[in-house]
């Protein structure tokens, strides 16, 4: 078995396909609505270097991915550990050798690799245009608007997925998630534009 | 040589993986191993069964170390059949 093949059987037997998915929508979420909030607020607020807003999303980008990786990592070692004390019980043997034990060690990690990765790879998405507009290259929409576009597009996107697994039509889905992102966009402009 | 033709076996494992996988495990063990899996009780957390595994020659530690592998445990062998046969040459 590859090790993805691995991977999928542990989630499987430990019933965490489900975990991971959520995992991946709401921390994708989360780094999407923070890379919309500070680039929106570059974009109402005082004009600043193109530089300053790259650092600042960048900083917030790798906080999101650690934060992200560290408290999945804890709170899920600590509930396979649970899971695995509550199944030997029932099993009356010690499992550690066994592939339940195997998914008690891993999946945590899995489930840590998502939940921070997906903040981090949609924040890392969403500053592309700012990253080209930096090393020179002509963009059809000034750059700050270019990323508030590419985080509007990946939130929609997400929305999709969501609708994809629910079974809800995507479209409806995605507007959702849109409007959601399109409601955050106005709280911020009443609260910091000028 | 004595071979072990087949044995009837009292397992307990977690609901997972399910039997159809457990059962498809064994049988990967060999190359000719006919699998019977029966359930006989479903517990919250476990499962009992009774696993009939038949096969030329049936290497009974490599499919007590699957089942081990995949986090069920053989409470007993209920029944075996062997045959010995002389060897070649």
């Amino acid at each position: 078995m590859n090790q993805l093949g691995k991977a999928r059987y542990l989630l499987h037997i430990t019933g965490t396909h489900g975990i991971v998915r959520r995992y991946f929508v709401v921390n994708g979420f989360d780094g999407a609505l923070t890379m919309l909030g500070l680039i929106t607020g570059f974009l109402f607020g005082t004009p600043a270097d193109l530089s300053v807003t790259i650092n600042a999303c960048l900083g917030a980008a790798i906080a999101l991915g650690v934060s992200g990786v560290s408290s999945a990592y804890v709170s899920e070692a600590a509930e396979r550990r649970l899971a695995l004390g509550e199944l030997e019980a029932a099993m009356a043997t010690d499992l550690l050798d066994s592939a339940h034990g195997e998914a008690a060690r891993r999946v945590p990690m899995l489930i840590a690799l998502v939940n921070g990765s997906a903040p981090l790879l949609i924040s890392l998405l969403i500053m592309l245009p700012l990253w080209l507009a930096h090393a020179g290259m002509p963009l059809p929409v000034a750059p700050l608007h270019a990323a508030i576009l590419m985080a509007l597009l990946l939130v929609f996107l997400l929305g999709v997925f969501l609708g994809r697994i629910s079974g809800i039509p995507w479209l409806r889905s995605g507007l959702q998630t849109l409007l959601i992102a399109l409601l955050t966009a106005v709280l911020i402009y009443l609260f910091t534009g000028q | 040589m004595v071979s072990v033709k087949k044995v009837v076996l009292d397992v307990l494992k977690p609901h997972q993986p399910n039997a159809l996988e457990f059962s498809r495990a064994i049988a990967a063990v060999g190359d000719d191993y006919h699998v019977t899996l029966t359930v006989l009780e479903v517990d919250e957390s476990t499962e009992t069964l009774q696993v009939v595994v038949a096969g030329d020659a049936i290497d009974f530690e490599a499919v007590q170390n699957t089942i081990n592998d995949m986090g069920g445990s053989i409470h007993s062998i209920d029944e075996v059949e062997v045959q010995s046969e002389a060897d070649a040459g």
